[in-house]
């Protein structure tokens, strides 16, 4: 890991409320620095302002204040090329099979039809979408349409991926082995990963540092180095570390979070026999 | 064939079957109701003189015209309103009572502002339809998810192929069903102006044996407007299913 790949200085994100209300001040002011090929997490409370940070970051979203950049080029109005985005929603096209969903990229921006082919067929394989490439999104699960998505942005090579809870629709173990995927990915292509998640152990599973959020207006509280090697997987929750890092990350978002439900920590009741 | 289609058609059929029974028996008189398979031969024998070619002719290209019209200018002005917030408020109170006017009594006005001839018909067909299809785009439009749209500017698309590539494939449903009411409005629309004012097309050749007591011919005429727009709908339908099941909303 090298030079900073992208980076936000100062950005913060106020959105004009309606009706006479007061704006919302939903992000920052924060400052980030993504490593070249580094593995990102962000973690916060519920509405804290990741997404927003997300699609900040993406050019999706024009920032109230501070300054982004991709590459040492700023990031203004729209999406830079080299960036892909995986959204938390389902993103797949229904009215287009699989196949077509993945190369719609690819055929927006003039790939050669072989060429098309080659990483439609790759991106399928890696996906374990091999037997799905004539069906319609309509026919696969879920976790199965996520897959497209990530294929989907996959095929073009993203030197940025940016994912915004991209397996917060799946159950627990497709998430572990969905994540194995994820590793697996980023060790392939070498590309720069930024994970929104809501999930701590998601987090420290696949992240090299994991930046804890605070209640909106969303900042960064802590800023945890995993210290994994490059080639983990999901056996490192099995580690002694994997908990002690989770139990960090945790006490630093369990005071935002209450603080998202409109709760201080001192007002929680704590049971007699756990505050024994 | 599904079950369930085997199962429809068995009904239709069988109550075709007992029109004609009640017919041949004598339970419904011959000047009330005529038999099925009579109106079904004078039907062949019309086809075959001619004699309502030039009527056929008529009636169906002012229900194109209508139903080309009303599509065109009725997703062009659902997109305008969408477009424009100020404009949809202004708008939304009028289209929601839109179909509470009797648009027939302006069939004067019509004649007069486009003279006695084919478009105060193709007006009528298109003032019913045209509604239907901008209120369908409407629907549409609202509803093609919000992901989609940042999908396209992740792929940095330009308005034009955001609109191609991904609204209009994602409003397609609702502006499938937006021409499918638009094409039943032009239907009933035309027929009907030709039934109570025109001088020319199936809707008159009706009125005109209605009033001429020529059940026959009345009859055949009613069976032939009737298994047209069943088989243009049928159609519509069947490509509305395959387009439905693909995006696994049938």
């Amino acid at each position: 890991m090298s030079a900073s790949h992208a980076e936000l200085r100062g950005v913060s994100k106020t959105f004009p409320a309606a009706g006479g209300q007061e704006d919302v001040h939903a992000l920052g002011p924060v400052d980030l620095d993504l490593a070249k090929g580094e593995f990102v997490a962000i973690v916060g409370p519920s509405g804290c302002g990741k997404s927003t940070l997300l699609e900040v970051l993406a050019g999706l979203t024009a920032p109230s204040a501070g300054s982004i950049s991709f590459e040492g080029r700023p990031v203004k109005g729209d999406v830079p090329a080299g960036i892909g985005v995986v959204f938390q929603e389902d993103a797949s096209l229904p009215w287009l099979t699989v196949w077509d969903n993945i190369a719609f990229g690819l055929r927006r921006n003039g790939t050669e039809t072989a060429e098309i082919k080659r990483r439609v067929r790759e991106a399928l394989s890696f996906m374990g979408l091999d037997n799905f490439a004539h069906a319609y999104p309509a026919q696969l699960s879920g976790g199965m349409r996520q897959r497209v998505c990530i294929a989907r942005t996959l095929v073009l090579e993203p030197r940025l991926i940016l994912l915004d809870e991209p397996f917060g629709a799946l159950d627990q173990q497709t998430r572990l082995l969905m994540g194995d995927e994820l590793l697996r990915l980023w060790r392939t292509t070498g590309a720069t990963i930024l994970l929104i998640t809501h999930a701590i152990d998601e987090a420290v599973m696949l992240a090299d540092r994991v930046a804890v959020m605070s209640a909106r207006p969303g900042s960064f509280i802590d800023m945890v180095t995993t210290g994994w090697g490059v080639d983990r997987d999901s056996r490192v929750v099995a580690a002694t570390r994997f908990g002690e890092l989770t139990a960090r990350v945790w006490t630093r978002l369990r005071e935002e979070s209450l603080k998202s439900l409109g709760r201080g920590a001192g007002r929680v009741r704590v049971p007699a026999e756990l505050s024994a | 064939m599904s079950q369930i289609t085997l199962v429809r058609v068995a009904v239709i059929a069988g109550f075709v079957l007992l029109i004609e029974a009640l017919c041949r028996f004598g339970a419904i008189n011959s000047l009330t109701l005529l038999p099925p398979s009579e109106m079904a031969a004078h039907l062949l024998a019309l086809l075959g003189s001619g004699e309502i070619n030039a009527a056929i002719v008529s009636t169906f290209s002012n229900v194109a015209i209508a139903f080309v019209l009303s599509v065109t200018a009725g997703f062009a002005a659902g997109a305008v309103i969408h477009a424009l917030p100020r404009l949809r408020r202004l708008c939304d109170p009028l289209l929601a009572s839109y179909y509470s006017v009797p648009v027939f009594v302006f069939y004067p006005l019509l004649v007069s502002l486009l003279g006695l001839n084919r478009w105060p018909l193709v007006a009528i067909g298109f003032i019913f339809g045209v509604t239907a299809m901008v209120i369908a785009t409407l629907n549409g439009l609202d509803r093609v998810p919000r992901v989609l749209l940042k999908l396209a500017r992740v792929h940095r698309m330009s308005r034009s192929a955001e609109a191609l590539r991904i609204v209009l494939p994602a409003a397609a449903p609702y502006l499938f069903t937006g021409g499918k009411l638009a094409l039943a409005y032009a239907f009933i629309g035309v027929i009907a102006g030709e039934f109570i004012l025109s001088g020319g097309g199936l809707g008159y050749a009706i009125a005109y044996a209605y009033e001429a007591f020529d059940n026959r011919t009345m009859y055949a005429l009613m069976l032939f407007v009737l298994i047209v727009v069943t088989a243009v709908n049928a159609a519509f339908y069947v490509w509305e299913q395959r387009l439905l099941r693909r995006r696994g909303r049938a």
